[in-house]
């Protein structure tokens, strides 16, 4: 099965030094990437190689021949919380259509009903006219899960997020990762995400990639689990309990160990 | 008061300067909203300090004053900007930096010079009585471009304000935006600096979208009352001068400031503060 994405022997720079290096792995369509590890370890560098907005120092990240910059939406990390933003929902989501503008000015009914659709498939359709700035953090990251589908809803393939449950409480970490587990079941669309959260991470992935300013492991939550890198941090994060189902990785691992 | 407003059409500099604030104002506020958002705001203020800078260094050495001012105002726009996306001075200090610098250099050589005259006042504190037809035709051409900016890339500047890190991902070019909006926010302070006054330019960019920030909920709503308001706010200004004998930048912010207190007032008390 032809890989959709191949990251070979990859080293990324950060402010002029390397950030991360030894890169090497593939993933398949439908997969669900989960990419962990702490505060400049790399992971959001890794990020914006795969979007192509960082060149690699060294090796390479082939796509899939058929797979076009479009068919990527993103998440980007959210530093601050557009507290006070005027903006309404639609035009938010509106935004995400600009990739396929080229030298058009302005939004066309279709991007509009894209737009709407999206909103609708992460169930924010009745927020549309709603002020973005008075939406709760888990409504707001909703949006923006919606404006990254918008950029090609019918044809979206990768779906990239970059630690989009940072600052939101258990209830809306619950509902976004279910609803981006959806996405990748139902939808078939190939996800990756960046997280801390390494007990939720092994939940719902199917592939982990573990990252220290170089490749530490990649592969499946169970050998994740079964890993010496894999029983520390799941350790260290809460007794290695899902905050999604409760159960505790860590028991397990430590029965395999 | 009707015959001092009516004196602008019989006096040459009057018309000038209600031609050259309006143009600059509508530039500022639509500027100033993308300015503000982006956390930018005080490039204003340290644009105009290097704008006084340069131009004292004009008179002191009797060269024009917008051939060196403009240059120079943009270079100093570009640093800016580059000092901030770098990351090692963040956006703040690099304006503090280089507008204590300016004013420092300005300084420095008017006393080393010329002295404190009317026109190096002028500078500070704004007069309409410097501002020459050069300044009027420069001011039309710049509004023209801001409105043709603003109308063509409106989505694409929504979206590198509201998320740069998207907007980049998605193709637009920010970097390429970010400079020429850098350049065009240049322009706007030295040409709206001889009026205004190096020390109150800035307010022109951010009052009026302060103010409209306090009601709009969307951002097309507020880049449009933004400049809106500016219009009104400047005429009111300028009326207010004319009739009262009082500097016209001073009377301008006053008004600006009265406004976007009444806003402020206006949203805590409909409860949407």
């Amino acid at each position: 099965m032809t890989a959709l994405l191949t990251v070979h022997d990859a080293s990324f720079a950060y402010d002029g030094k390397i950030a991360v290096e030894g890169l090497d792995f593939a993933l398949a369509a439908g997969d669900y990437l989960c990419v962990i590890g702490e505060n400049g370890s790399g992971k959001s560098t890794l990020v914006g190689g795969i979007l192509g907005l960082k060149q690699p120092l060294c090796g390479s990240i082939v796509y899939e021949e058929s797979l076009k910059q479009s068919q990527i939406g993103y998440l980007p990390q959210q530093h601050f919380a557009h507290g006070g933003f005027p903006a309404s929902v639609l035009e938010v989501v509106l935004s995400g259509r600009l990739g396929h503008k080229g030298a058009v000015p302005f939004y066309t009914k279709q991007d509009r009903k894209l737009a709407r659709e999206a909103l609708e498939l992460v169930g924010a359709g009745a927020l549309e006219r709603h002020w973005f700035g008075g939406l709760s953090g888990g409504q707001r990251q909703r949006v923006l899960l919606a404006r990254a589908l918008s950029t090609a809803p019918d044809g979206l393939r990768l779906l990239i997020l970059d630690e989009p449950m940072n600052g939101l409480d258990p209830h809306a970490r619950a509902d976004l990762y279910a609803r981006i587990q959806r996405l990748n079941s139902e939808e078939h669309l190939t996800v990756i995400m960046v997280t801390h959260d390494v007990n939720t991470a092994v939940h719902f992935a199917n592939r982990i990639l573990l990252l220290d300013a170089c490749q530490l492991f990649y592969g499946t939550p169970d050998a994740f689990k079964e890993s010496e890198s894999g029983l520390d941090l799941m350790r260290d994060a809460c007794g290695g309990h899902c905050a999604i189902c409760g159960f505790s990785h860590f028991e397990e691992g430590h029965r395999h160990g | 008061m009707p015959e001092a407003i009516l004196d602008i059409f019989s006096y040459d500099f009057l018309a000038r300067g209600l031609l050259v604030g309006l143009m600059v104002s509508v530039c500022a506020a639509l500027l100033g909203v993308t300015l503000v958002l982006k956390r930018f705001a005080m490039i204003g203020d340290g644009l105009g300090h290097v704008g006084f800078g340069t131009l004292a260094v004009a008179t002191a050495f009797g060269w024009t004053p917008l051939a060196v001012s403009l240059p120079v105002t943009i270079l100093a726009a570009f640093f800016l900007l580059r000092l901030s996306e770098g990351g090692r001075i963040k956006g703040d200090a690099a304006i503090a930096l280089v507008s204590a610098s300016s004013l420092a250099i300005g300084i420095f050589v008017v006393s080393a010079t010329t002295g404190m005259n009317t026109e190096v006042d002028s500078y500070l504190f704004g007069s309409i009585l410097t501002l020459t037809r050069e300044d009027v035709v420069l001011s039309v051409c710049l509004c023209v471009v801001v409105l043709v900016l603003f109308v063509v890339f409106y989505n694409r500047i929504f979206a590198m304000t509201f998320d740069e890190s998207f907007a980049r991902a998605s193709g637009v070019p920010t970097g390429l935006y970010n400079s020429v909006l850098a350049a065009l926010v240049a322009v706007t302070i030295v040409i709206g600096m001889r009026m205004m006054g190096a020390l109150l330019i800035s307010s022109l960019i951010i009052f009026p979208a302060l103010a409209t920030m306090q009601l709009g909920r969307r951002y097309l709503t507020v880049t449009i009352w933004s400049a809106v308001l500016a219009v009104f706010s400047f005429l009111l200004g300028y009326a207010l001068a004319l009739a009262f004998g009082t500097p016209t930048g001073a009377s301008v912010v006053i008004i600006n400031l009265a406004v976007f207190l009444i806003l402020y007032l206006v949203t805590r008390v409909l409860g949407r503060g």
